[in-house]
């Protein structure tokens, strides 16, 4: 260690010898948060062009239409935001659980809870100015998702079941409901092929954010993404969430209810996914059938472990993705790869970030911090 | 009796051929991961496994015309896959749960992804073995249609059994899974012990794909797995790291996923998609009836992260 230290310090003579001698110091931390979650999407792109080439293609061409068909326009820069607002949300989900040292991997059962409950209160509330139906939405959907992780947090709060296992069980239990219900109780009769809940009414819809074909709900993501960070860096609450996911006993020892804290942060966390499901059907499909089994609730998973759990990071690393996934098309069509291929090229980022959690403090010319 | 209706009795026999049929994959899942945990890793990339294991036996048996070599693709495939998932997990500071999701997403999306030309043909099937032969009723027959791997299974789990308790690489298994500390002051390489403990729960999770795309349903399809991988993860803990109790929560998971569509032929279709939720909902109650809060589970392996 002491070699290391002693390293480091002449890596900062020779690397940055004109700029301020203290900036790496004071902000190696940060830069090596941004460097090496880069680094390894870096690296995670360089193995999906090798494995694109096994196959034929040429990778230059894969990467100038990922990159086309995520930022290269304005309507792909739309589509990839628009995608991005479910990943923030269900992002969230996994993100405020793991401020507790807790891992939540069910973002898309409280996702589709959320949207059950959601097309539930506004089937209810027809007739409603829509002001009051979308309000009703926002709250029957959060309240929805919300407490499905909760569940996951009160079992392993009280029963001790593993929350990783029972949330991802609880994803299956939720399609079975839905499908359940959207082929039973809730079916709309006029939908033969697809079988789907009534749907909610086109003036009951949240519309897109004027001058875009964005829709509001990436300002609800954008709001829930600020305030976790708010919640979680800024408040009493927050503080005490990171004391008790450091260090549980010293948590109890100073007299933190834990209990209330992981049932606390359950709840937000699948509130936020359960958004996530309230927008989906609010903004895009406007009923709920089994489109909604998307995925935005796994990619999600990857979204908060890419950026680090860290809600703010979250929004620029679901764009991110929202951009990946929106390019998906445009390679089906140019390249004529399989749609799967998203989720491959996720897959590999998502190993790389994880294998890249080796590499931090054991940058040289970073470690100037200690 | 002679015409075939056997009236109310199909359900439960089609709930036992289910147990026999349908457990399979759970059971060789529930036995690669089990070893996977002696050793103290938890692998919840076995779901993917499960998938890539179905898609490369499918791709092979299609290619060389033999099953068996489809199977024995999905094992290697899946030995494979075991081995990213322990050379990832034996760098410095990285957790074996969160490698875990990602490979489950990273199996899925490369099965998908390279099986896609494999909708549409049709592979060579395994046989089964018609153990009915005796018995007039076809719902009787078709219940007996056994296969060979799940009669691999059944004696494999007796065998860990043994080998756990008796041999030397069972004990090393179970020493690098109780104190990684012992096995090291032994000379041993926690490291290594714990890649061929993966690599081997990834090779029995392979062949428990290639069952579903082989036997049962037998095609290779995108929504061939929903869960049975992270269902049998989950099976291990409440099996309590016992291979013999691995063999009898996997037959009554079985038949907990036959029950859909066995009340099904008989004519109860309502609430079809909750009872083929069943074996999630059934995983789900036993691990709240059997965990606890106040003390670890007994015979628990103390390296284990899911459990400390």
């Amino acid at each position: 260690m002491t070699t290391e230290a002693a390293d480091s310090t002449d890596a900062v003579g020779t690397v940055a010898p004109a700029a301020d001698p203290g900036f790496l110091q004071r902000h190696g931390g940060t830069i090596e948060y941004v460097l090496i979650p880069g680094a390894a999407l870096v690296g995670a792109l360089a193995v999906f062009g090798i494995f694109v080439a096994m196959f034929g293609k040429n990778p230059l061409d894969l990467y100038f239409y990922m990159y086309y068909g995520a930022f290269g326009t304005w309507f792909s820069w739309q589509n990839t935001l628009t995608r991005a607002a479910p990943l923030i949300l269900t992002a969230l989900c996994t993100a405020l659980p793991a401020q507790l040292g807790m891992v939540i991997i069910g973002g898309e059962g409280a996702l589709l809870i959320g949207a059950l409950s959601a097309t539930s209160a506004a089937l209810a509330l027809q007739g409603l100015p829509p002001l009051v139906v979308q309000i009703a939405m926002v709250c029957a959907g959060a309240i929805g998702g919300g407490l499905w992780i909760m569940l996951s947090g009160g079992l392993r709060q009280y029963r001790g079941v593993n929350e990783t296992i029972s949330s991802l069980l609880l994803v299956y239990i939720a399609l079975a409901i839905l499908n359940h219900l959207v082929e039973g109780l809730m079916r709309d009769p006029a939908s033969l092929n697809k079988p789907s809940t009534r749907e909610i009414g086109a003036a009951n819809m949240i519309g897109s954010i004027p001058g875009t074909d964005v829709h509001w709900g990436l300002a609800f993501g954008l709001i829930a993404a600020i305030a976790s960070y708010i919640l979680i860096y800024h408040t009493v609450f927050g503080f005490a969430a990171r004391v008790a996911g450091g260090n549980i006993r010293a948590a109890k020892i100073v007299g933190l209810g834990v209990d209330k804290l992981i049932l606390t942060v359950c709840f937000l966390a699948g509130g936020a996914a359960g958004l996530a499901g309230m927008v989906e059907v609010a903004a895009v499909q406007g009923r709920t059938n089994a489109n909604l089994a998307a995925g935005y609730g796994f990619t999600g998973i990857l979204v908060a472990f890419l950026a680090r759990q860290n809600p703010l990071a979250i929004i620029p690393v679901a764009i991110l993705l929202g951009g990946i996934s929106a390019s998906g098309g445009l390679l089906q069509r140019r390249l004529g790869l399989p749609d799967a291929s998203v989720l491959v090229l996720q897959g590999i980022i998502f190993v790389f970030v994880l294998a890249s959690d080796a590499l931090y403090g054991r940058i040289g010319f970073l470690k100037g911090k200690s | 009796m002679a015409d075939g209706s056997i009236g109310l009795w199909t359900v439960p026999l089609a709930v036992l051929g289910g147990a026999i049929r349908v457990s399979t994959p759970f059971l060789f899942v529930s036995l690669g991961e089990c070893i996977t945990e002696r050793a103290g890793r938890i692998n919840l990339g076995l779901e993917g496994t499960l998938v890539v294991g179905a898609m490369s036996a499918y791709g092979i048996s299609y290619l060389t015309g033999s099953p068996w070599l489809g199977v024995l693709a999905a094992g290697i495939t899946g030995a494979l896959l075991g081995a990213l998932h322990a050379g990832i997990c034996s760098l410095p500071r990285v957790n074996d749960v969160a490698v875990g999701i990602a490979l489950m997403l990273f199996g899925t999306g490369l099965a998908f992804y390279l099986g896609k030309p494999l909708i549409e043909p049709t592979a060579p099937r395994l046989p089964a073995i018609d153990f009915g032969w005796w018995s007039d009723i076809p719902q009787v027959r078709a219940a007996l249609r056994i296969n060979v791997l799940f009669l691999i299974g059944v004696v494999l789990a007796p065998i860990l059994y043994w080998a756990f308790r008796t041999t030397r690489w069972g004990l090393l298994i179970r020493t690098a899974g109780e104190s990684s500390d012992a096995a090291r002051a032994m000379g041993h390489s926690v490291l290594l012990i714990r890649l061929r403990a993966t690599m081997a729960g990834g090779f029995l999770a392979g062949i428990g794909g290639s069952f579903l795309s082989l036997f049962y349903p037998g095609s290779w399809n995108e929504g061939l797995s929903s869960g049975q991988g992270i269902t049998a993860v989950a099976l291990v803990i409440f099996a309590r790291w016992d291979p013999l109790l691995c063999l009898w929560a996997s037959l009554a998971f079985g038949g907990a996923a036959a029950l859909g569509p066995a009340l099904q032929s008989v004519g109860i279709t309502s609430g079809y998609h909750l009872f083929n939720a069943a074996p999630y909902i059934l995983t789900l109650a036993i691990m709240i009836i059997t965990c606890s809060p106040k003390r670890t589970l007994t015979g628990a392996p103390a390296e284990l992260s899911i459990t400390r």
